[in-house]
């Protein structure tokens, strides 16, 4: 593992709610970030189909966008939401990991434009998209 | 002549108990710590502040991931609940039994956009969402919410949902 990932990883450990949802950063560099989150009880939606919320895909969305932003050649000292929409394609499958791939495309001044991809373990048609905007360097 | 109103411990009753078996069957609402309060027909979600909940750690700021989740949760419970209220009260859904495996089938997130407004302080939050549009198929949601002052909401957010299909 190279220092870089390894700093990232640390980093998105002590976010104790990324930790709380069982989040992994897998790789990170250059304005793309992959993180994944392994299935588990707490995490289901609908109690009869046993699929994950969409609240904690959006969580994960949220955290992978955040850390592509952090990733950015632009090198941004920080960074917060200013929006996110996520377009829920399907159900996930239960029992398995979802991960989320998010490249920062473009950081302004003040602004970080950032897309995003999750898929289960078939990675034909992506569970959710998201797009979002973030703060960037010194922000508002 | 009129019949007499039910008495309103037997209101209470049921709707407090179909309220609580949809809510309790989600464990993400668990996980969040989320409750919801009921005043008629009107709901208020509340998500009290935890440590778990933290995204940045150093403001500290509740992370825009719990925000977002806590308002799907409360536009889903809503819209539910909204789209149960007749039944309910018309005794078309039997709620003597009422489970959370006897509820009708929750409605599917399309899509959903949350605007943060302003960083969320470590404290609790509460929502309320109002259904803009509730078709038989779609319907779209608004959902605003804040923390100290109702009138400085610190995120809000809209989405569109796929209705569950009362007869299958």
């Amino acid at each position: 593992m190279s220092d870089k990932i390894k700093l990232a990883s640390q980093f998105i450990q002590a976010l104790p709610h990324a930790q709380a949802l069982g989040m992994t950063l897998e790789d990170i560099d250059a304005g793309t970030a992959v993180i994944s989150m392994p299935y588990a009880e707490k995490l289901v939606g609908d109690p009869k189909t046993g699929v994950v919320h969409g609240g904690a895909v959006s969580a994960l969305m949220d955290t992978c966008c955040g850390a592509a932003v952090m990733s950015h050649p632009s090198n941004p000292s920080g960074t917060a939401t200013i929006d996110l929409r996520i377009e829920y394609l399907r159900a996930a499958t239960p029992g398995q990991t979802i991960t989320t791939r998010a490249t920062c495309y473009h950081v302004t001044r003040s602004v970080a434009f950032v897309r995003a991809t999750a898929t289960d373990e078939n990675e034909d048609v992506p569970v959710a998209m998201a797009t979002g905007t973030f703060t960037a360097g010194t922000g508002k | 002549m009129s019949k007499r109103p039910e008495p309103v411990q037997v209101i209470k009753q049921r709707r407090d108990g179909v309220l609580r078996a949809l809510v309790d069957g989600v464990p993400y609402i668990r996980f969040l710590g989320a409750t919801f309060e009921r005043r008629g027909d009107e709901l208020t979600a509340i998500m009290p502040f935890k440590d778990e909940l933290i995204g940045n750690p150093l403001l500290p700021a509740l992370h825009g991931g719990a925000t977002a989740a806590f308002l799907e949760v409360t536009a889903i419970i809503s819209l539910s609940w909204n789209f149960m209220w007749e039944d309910m009260e018309s005794g078309a859904l039997d709620v003597t039994a009422i489970t959370p495996d006897t509820l009708p089938r929750l409605p599917k997130t399309i899509d959903f956009t949350v605007d943060y407004l302003r960083s969320g302080l470590p404290r609790d939050a509460y929502a309320r969402a109002r259904i803009t549009r509730a078709g038989r198929r779609y319907a779209s949601v608004h959902v605003e919410g804040w923390q100290d002052n109702h009138s400085r909401p610190y995120a809000q957010a809209t989405g569109h949902f796929v209705m569950p299909q009362r007869d299958s």
